[in-house]
């Protein structure tokens, strides 16, 4: 079988908090391959969060293994983690996160800036990235001068400048209203068209229903992983027996 | 990340906090202008000091004798003996003889002239000219001459410019101006040097009140051999009068060069002073940049995230504090500049003298890197906190 590009292998995450140790990932495992679009769905405090900072290489499990093409990136100090940021990953958050002193061209061209690539050779590339997201004519403004949609689509094009392996979407279309939910998420599909693996992570069950495929969550573990379109990807598995609805 | 990346998002993040970076860069500026103008004046008062004694001429020695008693005393053939007998180590010597009597000249007295007997060799040692008639000769001092040479004050004030031949008194005795000394400075005044009337050492020592001559002025072939020149006056009088009381030898660039050491001296304590102030500014730097860090939490969060690694957030950083030191450094040069020509202009119009507030470049270039070096050593804190931020924990702070 061909070596898949995101692997957790019994990811385990703990976080201390006072007295207590909160168990944020538990035994986690599944395997995502090249091409895919995946969700990754969950209510707050599943567990989501923690796999996307992990999967995102922001942080590292504390037991398990967590290989990223095959590079184990539980074992990387912090240089190396942020190396294969820029190298393999491109970020799509909730906040847009964009620079607001800089342009669209300068905020796109940050993570190009960080590889080392060529001042000329990084502007041309962050402009065709911002064309290819429908905003080669606003090269120049700045983020606040754009709506919300707009923001969130530099952000894809931000973090797709660098041709990562995987563009990762923290809960891209939180702060969007419905129209511009759907132009983001088509945005994201067209991505996924193109060739991308594309992870999504999300709790709400209408969006994470727009890939290919849906992981959830619930209290740090895999309670569903498959198709998107199967019944059991959106409902609450009873059998459970914790945190469902009853 | 090349430095030149670095450099241009700090300029960036200066120009777009323009109020608060000028601010900030107040301690270094003021810091920097203190330094820069401290040195410079003394750097101002060094050549003041140093024109006034070459004035009166650093390659030039005094010998002072007063003698042992009433009993012994010295020649002036002997103290010439000196300066023949060392003919390598001197060029001439020139007795002199200040005299304190009135001056009268037709029915005025100008009374801050200052009278001297001198040889004929005194104009050729100090470098005056003689802008008409003649100098002092020897058959004046031969034949004590009632001859005398005049400065170009007197023989503008009251004289109208021609002098030679007319008389004036000194005391009870009437000279006869035979010379006119060419103005020495540029404001020819009451008091100044070109105040003055030179005649025949032999004659002012038999109209003086002790009547006898008790200075001598010696010029050295090489003014760095003044204190060799020191030594053999000081070691030919000691045999004469054996008692180390009865002289004193005075060495004009001795005098220049403890006068110089006291001026750096006083100068180094004052830049010391300014300096502190730079550290002053230093810190006010880094609080600035903490605080910076603190707001650009999720600036760096977003950077890290997008795979800054450690050492380009610190690079950024430091390269943003080391930007505001080192413009502050160059406004308070250019500030410096701007108040050393104020204060030459202050110090002319209220000391009525010429001391120039000079800057040196030593300085300047100093007080540069200094200003820049702390930038560098007081970002290193705030740069080192911003570099450690944890991505996630930068990410979602509002």
């Amino acid at each position: 079988m061909e070596q898949a590009l995101i692997e957790f292998q019994n990811v385990c995450k703990t976080y201390v908090m006072g007295d207590a140790t909160v168990r944020a990932a538990d035994q986690i495992s599944f395997q995502i391959g090249r091409g895919e679009f995946v969700a990754i769905v969950g209510k707050s405090g599943s567990g989501k969060s923690t796999c996307m900072n992990i999967i995102g290489c922001l942080d590292i499990p504390t037991s398990g293994n967590y290989l990223l093409n095959g590079h184990n990136v539980g074992q990387m100090n912090k240089n190396e983690l942020a190396a294969i940021r820029n190298k393999m990953l491109g970020f799509v958050f909730q906040q847009y996160n964009l620079l607001p002193k800089l342009s669209l061209l300068e905020n796109v061209e940050i993570p190009l800036m960080y590889a080392g690539v060529a001042r000329e050779e990084r502007k041309q590339r962050a402009k065709t990235a911002l064309e290819q997201v429908g905003l080669g004519d606003k090269l120049r403004n700045r983020p606040n001068q754009l709506s919300g949609g707009q923001q969130q689509r530099v952000s894809i094009a931000r973090a797709l400048v660098g041709r990562p392996a995987v563009i990762l979407a923290d809960e891209p279309t939180g702060a969007l209203d419905s129209r511009t939910s759907r132009e983001v998420l088509q945005m994201l599909k067209d991505v996924h068209a193109a060739g991308n693996t594309v992870v999504l992570i999300t709790h709400d069950n209408s969006i994470a229903m727009q890939a290919q495929r849906i992981i959830r969550l619930e209290d740090g573990c895999v309670v569903y992983d498959g198709d998107a379109h199967e019944p059991e990807a959106v409902v609450q598995p009873r059998a459970a027996g914790t945190g469902g609805n009853p | 990340m090349k430095l030149s990346e670095s450099f241009s998002l700090a300029i960036r993040t200066i120009v777009s906090r323009k109020m608060r970076t000028f601010l900030t860069m107040l301690g270094i500026i003021i810091g920097v202008m203190a330094v820069i103008v401290i040195v410079g004046l003394g750097n101002g008062m060094q050549n003041y000091i140093r024109e006034s004694f070459a004035d009166l001429g650093t390659n030039t020695l005094t010998a002072m004798v007063m003698g042992r008693g009433s009993s012994r005393s010295v020649s002036v053939d002997q103290m010439y003996e000196i300066a023949s007998d060392h003919a390598d180590k001197f060029d001439a010597l020139s007795p002199t003889v200040s005299l304190s009597d009135t001056v009268r000249i037709g029915d005025k007295t100008p009374d801050e002239t200052t009278v001297t007997g001198v040889s004929e060799d005194y104009f050729g040692m100090k470098d005056y000219e003689i802008s008409s008639g003649r100098g002092i000769w020897y058959s004046d001092v031969m034949g004590r001459g009632k001859v005398c040479v005049i400065g170009e004050y007197l023989a503008n004030t009251y004289f109208d410019g021609s002098p030679i031949g007319q008389t004036l008194r000194i005391g009870a005795n009437r000279f006869t101006i035979v010379g006119v000394m060419a103005a020495e400075t540029d404001d020819v005044d009451e008091g100044g040097t070109d105040d003055c009337i030179f005649l025949p050492y032999s004659t002012a020592a038999r109209i003086s009140y002790t009547g006898t001559i008790t200075s001598f002025t010696y010029t050295l072939k090489d003014e760095n051999e003044a204190e060799t020149g020191k030594t053999i006056i000081e070691n030919a009088l000691y045999l004469i009068f054996e008692d180390s009381n009865a002289y004193t030898v005075i060495s004009n660039s001795e005098i220049l060069d403890t006068m110089n050491s006291m001026v750096n001296m006083i100068i180094y304590v004052l830049a010391g002073i300014a300096a502190i102030s730079l550290v002053v500014g230093g810190i006010g730097i880094m609080n600035i940049m903490l605080v910076s860090v603190t707001e650009r939490t999720q600036e760096i969060g977003i950077r890290k995230a997008l795979g800054a690694k450690e050492r380009y957030i610190m690079q950024q950083f430091v390269m943003e504090a080391a930007t505001t030191s080192a413009l502050g450094g160059a406004l308070g040069i250019a500030g410096g500049y701007l108040v050393s020509a104020v204060a030459t202009k202050v110090i002319t119009a209220v000391l009525d003298t010429a001391i120039t507030v000079a800057p040196t470049m030593g300085a300047v270039a100093l007080a540069f890197g200094v200003s820049a070096g702390i930038g560098i050593a007081f970002g290193y804190l705030p740069a080192k906190k911003a570099a450690q931020l944890n991505p996630i924990d930068a990410l979602h702070y509002d």
